[in-house]
């Protein structure tokens, strides 16, 4: 995908609208249209700021890229989407013209469109059962389902209409919402909505949760959590931040002691996981939660402002191939690495990050190494990283996930000249809740276990998101908490 | 929220301050710790240790020196004003029983978080002999509140300016002869590893406080990780307290000095900051 300049794309669509003006499409027409390229900034000014990288379709191109949708009467994109949102009909809408109403649609069954529409991975959920990529034999040639339902849900935004939603009156019921991640923020809405009280417990200083931390301001301006935030604070949410749930207090003191009726756990998946293998604690070597919670959270990337310092990598070798992967991979650069190497053992197909990432971090510069693990890290007399040995691997069976395993090849070892080492491979559940939570029962991997429904083994206490599911996506987690707050909301009505 | 009652300068660079922060007050326990940040935009957030707290009047009492550009600044705060986040209690409390005779060592600021324990070891009916050393008279804090809860106070300084002339392993390793059954040790990172090799040969179970580079304090960043027996801890959430001949001393020495050149100028700054408005003043 080579680069094409916003205004340029901005023309080819007025002249195709010009061009289908007045015409009745068929369904073979509306495959003809070609499908509508993301705006984005040039790589080579991008890889400089922390910006957000892609600008959201112009006006003419999402109504060229509405058109490309045939509205299908099975509309087999529902069926890939976690929410199930109605997708041909929120289409439809932005094809009329009628954002607003588009908008509505969405918002039925999700509750942050901005966000989802930013960083969903679309071609392996509803874009992966479109028609129209299917009739291509390319998903990357669907509709683009996610460009659209960001184009309308930042139309609202800029138009300032999003408006705060209504609650029912004050019922004197409370609940607690642990985390203000997405699953939480989407517990803290809708049981608010029925008029229960909502105190929401952060430990960051900020709310927002991997929204915030993690996920990049260039890929998700932190404004897009914030207005969230602020509309769950309209509604008259309650929020705490500095509060660590299960030592500043602990659950049984909320119900006991605080009076709350019911405990939703949104936490999310926080633990880094790390290779085990040799010079892990060398100087140099970060966990990408560490790397991006310093540059985003804390700011790092306002060198001038911020207090938090952040390593001055020059060759960086990030580990992993997931969108955190390539977060860190793309914020290194932005630092001011001058080479960026992301290592992944198995082959671009497998890689988990969205098609979307990738590209953009390959236009950026940062180069990719695949069917590549490390072995150890290698570190000088003052334990900083100097190199990386590397071993190479080939494609074997399919494993358990039915992806092809990848087998290591003897004597492929070989040094590469490295100074920092950013291991993206994933996430943990944190144990704090646990082990401070007697009664909560857990599951191998420490993920908390939850019914179809959120509800956990403990009375009144629910659970969704990560720290259920283990380290999974934004709308994951936004459905989960739609489920617990209903739930939550059914047994507060019953009481 | 975090409203500072009470500001003293125990030295030139280490200060003692009470401020109100109900919710840590009534939770914490000996051998936690909390974390601070200044400015919730562009503050950083740094690991503080706790070194009383009164439940009652919802206060926590920190002792702490002005190193980087936040403790500065926190110097500079006055009664009434707030510390914009405070996050805690954080960390495993220390593990606290009758074990007979516990010697506490405590170096520097290190006697500030040694309190609570020693405290809580006395409380628990232990023999507590605590050993407190510095590198000169001016820097000991705490005597007397530990002569409170001593059973046998050991004082030295490096110069010989206040109690024995002494490092602090001297004590520690004439206590050592005496059969001890727990040793805890709160203070620079070499003094801790000293008191670790000093007490090793005579088998003495020995508890060390970790104090390493943090972010979020919570489990989630994993900046703070050490290597204990071989194996890789992290000090916010596993510790911060481990045994002491278990740690990797060397490795977390030289992972405290990470940022090392970029907090040299942050503190070379924040002096001249001092210099400059000490110079107004005048």
């Amino acid at each position: 995908m080579s680069y094409i300049a916003p205004e340029e794309l901005k023309k080819k669509a007025g002249d195709i609208l010009e061009d289908l003006k007045g015409k009745e499409l068929k369904a073979k027409d509306r495959i003809a249209i070609p499908l509508q390229e993301m705006p984005s900034q040039d790589p080579k000014v991008r890889k400089g700021n922390m910006d957000e990288v892609a600008l959201g379709y112009f006006e003419e191109q999402v109504k060229v890229e509405a058109l490309r949708c045939l509205q299908c009467k099975n509309a087999p994109c529902i069926k890939g989407c976690p929410v199930a949102i109605n997708i041909p009909g929120f289409i439809l809408a932005a094809a009329e013209g009628d954002y607003g109403k588009s908008l509505s649609i969405i918002k039925e069954t999700s509750l942050l469109p901005a966000i989802c529409g930013r960083v969903c991975p679309q071609e392996s959920q509803c874009q992966l059962y479109c028609t129209v990529g299917k009739s291509l034999k390319d998903v990357e040639q669907s509709v683009s389902i996610g460009r659209i339902e960001r184009f309308v849900a930042d139309y609202a935004r800029k138009a300032k209409a999003a408006s705060v939603p209504e609650c029912k009156p004050d019922t004197g019921k409370k609940v607690a919402v642990i985390g203000s991640g997405p699953a939480s923020i989407t517990v803290a809405a809708d049981v608010r909505k029925e008029g229960h009280q909502v105190t929401i417990f952060e430990a960051f200083h900020k709310p927002g949760g991997v929204m915030v931390y993690g996920i990049p301001e260039f890929r998700l301006p932190k404004a897009i959590v914030e207005d969230e935030i602020q509309t769950l604070i309209a509604m008259g949410c309650e929020l705490k931040t500095n509060y660590l749930i299960g030592r500043t207090r602990k659950i049984s003191d909320l119900m006991e002691k605080d009076g709350y009726d019911a405990v939703f756990i949104g936490t999310g998946a926080g633990l880094p996981k790390f290779m085990n293998i040799e010079g892990e604690n060398l100087i140099g070597v970060f966990s990408a939660n560490e790397y991006l919670t310093r540059v985003n959270l804390m700011k790092a990337y306002e060198k001038e402002r911020s207090d938090t310092p952040i390593y001055q990598a020059k060759k960086v070798a990030v580990l992993g191939g997931g969108n955190v992967a390539m977060d860190a991979a793309r914020s290194a650069l932005r630092m001011g690495a001058d080479e960026v190497h992301l290592l992944y053992r198995r082959t671009e197909k497998e890689m988990p990050a969205r098609v979307e990432e990738v590209a953009h971090a390959k236009e950026e510069g940062v180069q990719f190494h695949f069917l590549r693990n490390p072995k150890r890290i290698i570190g000088n007399d003052t334990d900083r990283v100097t190199g990386l040995e590397v071993l190479k691997y080939e494609l074997g069976e399919p494993d358990d996930s039915g992806r092809r395993r990848p087998v290591v090849i003897k004597d492929s070892e070989y040094v590469m000249d490295i100074d920092t080492v950013i291991v993206a491979i994933g996430n943990n559940s944190n144990p704090l809740i646990e082990k401070t939570t007697p009664g909560l029962e857990t599951n191998k991997w420490g993920n908390i276990v939850a019914d179809g429904n959120g509800k956990t083994s403990m009375d009144g206490v629910y659970a969704g998101g990560d720290i259920v599911l283990g380290a999974a996506t934004v709308i994951l987690a936004m459905g989960e908490g739609r489920r617990a707050a209903a739930s939550i909301n059914a047994r507060l009505a019953g009481q | 929220m975090n409203r500072i009652i009470e500001k003293t300068q125990l030295s030139q660079e280490v200060f003692r301050m009470t401020f109100e922060a109900p919710d840590i007050a009534r939770e914490r326990k000996p051998g936690q710790f909390i974390i601070i940040q200044l400015d919730t935009e562009y503050g950083e957030r740094i690991p503080l240790t706790i070194a009383d707290a009164d439940s009652e009047k919802g206060t926590v009492t920190i002792i702490f020196q002005a190193v980087g550009k936040t403790t500065h600044l926190l110097a500079s705060y006055e009664p009434g004003q707030h510390i914009e986040n405070v996050l805690g209690p954080l960390g495993q409390p220390t593990h606290i029983e009758n074990f007979g005779t516990a010697v506490c060592v405590g170096g520097g600021i290190g006697v500030a978080p040694l309190h609570p324990i020693a405290q809580a070891l006395e409380k628990a009916g232990n023999r507590v002999i605590i050993i407190i050393g510095a590198r000169n008279k001016e820097l000991i804090i705490m005597e007397e509140e530990m002569r409170a809860i001593a059973d046998e106070l050991i004082i030295c300084t490096d110069d010989g300016s206040y109690g024995r002339k002494a490092l602090v392993t001297e004590p520690l390793k004439e206590q050592c002869e005496k059969n001890p059954d727990l040793a805890v040790a709160i203070g620079p990172p070499v003094m801790m590893k000293f008191c670790a090799e000093t007490t090793r040969p005579y088998g003495i179970h020995t508890v060390v406080s970790l104090n390493t580079i943090m972010v979020d304090g919570t489990g989630m960043c994993g900046g703070c990780r050490v290597t204990v027996g071989g194996e890789t801890r992290f000090v916010c959430v596993d510790g911060p307290e481990f045994d002491g001949h278990l740690v990797d001393f060397d490795n977390m020495i030289r992972r405290l000095g990470s940022y090392k050149s970029q907090e040299d100028d942050a503190h070379h700054k924040c002096h001249l900051d001092l210099k400059i408005e000490a110079e107004k003043q005048k």
